[in-house]
């Protein structure tokens, strides 16, 4: 193992951080709030002092770099990031105890937007915008952002695709042009434009500039902080309607809004991906409407809703403009459903991925076909492409570690004493990177009324989530620390 | 330079490596996708699964705006036809195609009007070349020329007998007599830029530079005769060695070949008139001394395996041949080879290679690049051959009062006609070309880069 090469990436990545924190310094610096400076002074001098002793120690390492590297400096930097970005909120003693300001930090890096604060309104207003800006960061990935700035010729090589490979969401990972580079750059462009287009729209529709930035961090991300204790539903229906419809773009995979600026329209509407996305989402809303009916005062306003929750919901974003806990089992169970299968691959949402639930699917039917006709030979193809059977086995296996995660999660939080509901909800909303669960943690309420042992597992499982499983498995296996 | 290659094979390979290092924009094509896939992981490249002359498999490559299609598969008729189908999608793409076949030979310069291709490179033809040119001058591994011809670099080796054994750089002047500039050493398989202190062993390789007519004064010099070679043994009659036998033959030297299948070898005497043609194995040390290895000029092994070509030069070192060639597909066992002392080595693909590399920086034409470049000591180390213009710094400055870099070494510089190994009150003009040494992995792009 390469450790010099992996040190000189965090250290990197820690001076990355300590500079995307500085606006929130000087936000607390013009509210004049002394504790909140501190913390972020803090916090800043130890990512700063933390990434020279890093590069210090990691002068001329070895360009020697594999996959094993790429899963391992992946898995790392997310860990020391979570560390450092969760020092403001601990040093401020605006959250006193250091496991309820990782689990926040965490679940702000990884897009969860589950939090632990029953008065959100009660912090101050850099700690706000830093909880919100930790999910746009979270939400493309901070090493995308280090390969977008680097100098060409740095990180030429083709091992950073193994970093690509493992902190992007998806289950085929690939590059829209050739250069891992220029492919950073326009992911970049991309979810830097959308965000500004939506800070546009929230402004005209009167918010004022630090709650449009934070909620369009938060609708970017896929991240689902919100600035109000009441998250969304305090603000006016156009407002509303904004989120839902950029909450919908971010679960897009970015590919398609490539493809739409090389005007392959044509090929983005008949993504097969992108179909089963908005597929999922109208017939949800339809249905969840026609459940609700006589609910709200209006069909309008349970339209705009069900929408809200849906969009919300499928791009684990975790925004709530209504208690949707109160709603009929059929419209909770659709919720739940759409919790689990998340948004496109290559979003910045969370959850299994369309993709990844078309490929099980389609490999589900050739071989219930296999079964009755033995000897038919098949290929499982996509968009046309035919998939690879390592794809295949890939996706099998990451279901089969979904699943053993989500039930030894739920069997270690069960051990609070709380109702089953509240339990698989809250693994399941922490584990797709969603936020709100149901019951006990439901839209209203928030993840406090569990132990720090149980907030331990949720972080872990929130970091699962975000990055995809593996690097977090390989990080605890032996196989990866012995000696080659 | 967005460039796409057609063909992940050992060529498109070495030029994924070559080409990504020098930070082009690279997509290949291939049907395999496992070949792919790793290519993929090693380099930041993008790959694309199909048929590389399939339109649809083209444009997914994004053809359209491509500046140069380098068609490498193993077969001749697919890189043409691919080659054309994307100049047809894209009329300003330039187009390099691999065409190997003998009897396409004689025609490639009209294919490549004909067919609108920008270069046809043919390794073997070229390795043929390469070796003819060896055999013609013996006394030298490898040569490369610089500057129109005027200057050379050649590769030689000391061995046991060797004057240059035991003598430090400095001193060199005073044992051969003439002057010549040694700008890398490659000892145990690892090449350095040596400076005045470091002392000549054994088995080391010298790669050394001078003006053409001091190469012939240092080989006189270095006691090493330059006898014309008369006799040639050939072992292996695949394309290079049919290439090879027609080019010495018609040169006037007696060549004998020896092939292993016999209906080739009928081919091979059809084709070849006042060739001795022999069907045998070439690994049977009987048939090797009965064709009287042990006193012919030149030993060329070519035979498809590396370790064969390996055992039977060894044999042919021992029986007392004066001049061995070997042919080597891989160049990743350098190190094992330099140790065996069997002569020089000649790798097609690597020719081939740095061939395509010249013409795509050719291509980029920015103001200050290099005109040429070869790949020494296994890539290892470059030299390179800069203009100076307008724009270069420390020009009408001696050299003693230069910082270069680590590493790098000015070798020769070319003004008008006349060619000098540079002292340290040398210095460089505005118009001068100037020879570069410098260890691989540098990213030289002009000459400016070598300066502090």
């Amino acid at each position: 193992m390469n450790y010099k090469i992996m040190g000189k990436f965090i250290s990197q990545i820690l001076i990355v951080e300590a500079v995307f924190m500085l606006p929130a310094l000087f936000i607390s610096l013009f509210d004049g709030d002394g504790d909140a400076v501190t913390g972020f002074f803090a916090a800043i001098a130890a990512s700063g002092g933390f990434a020279l002793l890093l590069r210090l120690l990691c002068r001329n390492s070895m360009r020697r770099f594999y996959a094993r590297e790429g899963m391992v400096c992946v898995c790392l930097s997310w860990v020391v990031m979570s560390i450092m970005g969760c020092l403001p909120f601990w040093v401020s003693r605006e959250i006193p105890h250091f496991v309820d300001a990782l689990f926040e930090i965490v679940s702000g890096f990884t897009t969860t937007g589950a939090s632990v604060l029953s008065d959100v309104e009660a912090l101050s207003g850099g700690m706000l915008y830093w909880r919100s800006f930790s999910h746009w960061l979270g939400g493309m990935g901070v090493l995308v952002f280090l390969l977008a700035l680097a100098p060409s010729g740095e990180h030429a090589s083709g091992f950073t695709m193994h970093l690509l490979r493992a902190e992007s969401p998806g289950p085929n990972v690939s590059k829209l042009v050739p250069k891992m580079k220029t492919t950073a750059r326009i992911l970049y462009v991309i979810y830097v434009f959308l965000t500004v287009l939506d800070i546009g729209f929230l402004l005209a529709g009167g918010m004022s500039i630090f709650e449009a930035v934070c909620t369009a961090f938060g609708t970017a991300g896929t991240g689902g902080f919100g600035i109000k204790n009441d998250s969304i539903a305090g603000y006016s229906p156009y407002l509303q309607n904004v989120c839902t419809v950029f909450m919908l773009l971010f679960g897009v995979n970015f590919s398609c809004f490539y493809m739409l600026l090389l005007r392959q329209i044509r090929a983005v509407f008949a993504d097969e991906e992108l179909r089963m996305y908005l597929g999922m989402v109208f017939g949800s809303i339809l249905l969840i409407s026609l459940n609700l009916r006589g609910f709200y005062g209006t069909v309008g306003e349970t339209v705009r809703h069900a929408a809200f929750q849906v969009a919300s919901i499928v791009t684990t974003t975790g925004f709530a403009t209504t208690d949707f806990d109160l709603w009929p089992a059929f419209s909770k169970g659709i919720l739940f459903a759409l919790m689990l299968l998340g948004a496109c691959a290559g979003s910045t949402g969370g959850g299994l991925k369309c993709g990844r639930a078309l490929l099980l699917i389609k490999n589900l039917c050739r071989n219930m076909r296999r079964l009755l006709n033995p000897r038919r030979v098949e290929a499982v193809r996509i968009n046309g492409n035919v998939i690879g059977e390592t794809v295949l086995d890939n996706t099998n296996t990451y279901l089969a570690a979904y699943a053993a995660i989500l039930l030894v999660s739920f069997l270690l939080v069960s051990v609070d004493g709380l109702s089953m509901t509240t339990n698989l909800s809250a693994v399941v909303a922490c584990f797709n990177n969603i936020g709100p669960g149901f019951e006990a943690v439901g839209p209203t309420c928030n993840f406090s009324c569990f132990s720090y042992f149980s907030k331990g597992v949720l972080i872990l499982d929130m970091l699962a989530g975000r990055l995809e499983i593996f690097p977090l498995l390989i990080l605890a296996s032996r196989s990866t620390w012995r000696h080659r | 330079m967005n460039i796409i290659i057609a063909g992940d094979g050992k060529v498109g390979l070495s030029l994924t490596q070559k080409l990504s290092e020098e930070g082009h924009d690279l997509t290949l094509i291939d049907s395999n996708q496992k070949v792919l896939d790793s290519s993929v992981e090693r380099y930041d490249v993008m790959g694309v699964q199909g048929n590389c002359a399939s339109m649809r498999v083209l444009e997914s490559a994004d053809v359209r705006r491509a500046d140069l299609l380098i068609a490498a598969t193993s077969a001749d008729e697919v890189n043409l036809l691919c080659c054309m189908t994307a100049q047809g999608l894209n009329p300003r793409l330039h187009t390099i195609a691999r065409i190997r076949n003998p009897e396409y030979g004689k025609q490639i310069f009209t294919m490549r009007d004909v067919y609108k291709l920008s270069l046809i490179v043919n390794p073997e033809k070229q390795a043929a070349r390469e070796i003819e040119r060896l055999i013609k001058y013996p006394g030298f591994l490898q040569r490369d020329t610089f500057a129109r011809s005027r200057v050379e670099i050649v590769e030689l080796r000391v061995d046991e007998e060797s004057i240059l054994k035991n003598v430090a750089l400095h001193e060199l002047d005073n044992v051969i007599h003439c002057k010549v500039l040694v700008c890398a050493v490659s000892r145990e398989g690892v090449a350095e830029i040596p400076d005045g202190n470091f002392v000549i062993r054994e088995g080391d390789r010298l790669f050394v530079t001078a003006p053409a007519e001091n190469l012939t004064l240092l080989l006189k010099h270095m006691g090493v005769i330059r006898k014309k070679a008369k006799r040639a043994i050939i072992c292996g009659g695949g394309r290079i060695g049919y290439y090879l036998a027609e080019q010495l033959s018609r040169h006037g030297l007696t060549v004998q070949l020896i092939e292993r299948d016999e209906s080739r070898c009928i081919e091979l005497a059809e084709r070849l008139p006042g060739v001795y043609v022999i069907h045998g194995d070439a690994s049977s040390q009987d048939l090797l001394n009965s064709e009287g290895v042990d006193k012919c000029d030149a030993l060329v092994t070519m035979t498809s395996l590396d370790e064969m070509n390996m055992i039977i030069s060894l044999y042919g070192k021992k029986c007392g041949a004066r001049q061995i060639i070997t042919k080597v597909g891989h160049t990743d066992n350098n190190s094992i080879y330099d140790n065996l002392g069997i002569g020089s080595l000649i790798c097609p693909k690597e020719l081939c290679c740095n061939n395509i590399v010249r013409y795509v920086r050719a291509m980029q034409k920015s103001e200050g690049a290099a005109l040429t470049v070869h790949t020494i000591a296994e890539g290892q180390a470059e030299a390179l051959e800069f203009l100076v213009d307008g724009q270069t710094m420390h020009a009408e400055e001696p050299l003693k009062n230069i910082r270069t870099k680590k590493n790098v070494l000015i070798a020769c510089i070319s003004h008008g006609s006349k060619t000098a190994i540079p002292s340290g009150e040398s210095v460089f003009r505005r118009g001068d070309t100037v020879i570069v040494v410098a260890k691989g992995g540098m990213r030289l792009l002009q000459l400016n880069d070598i300066f502090e």
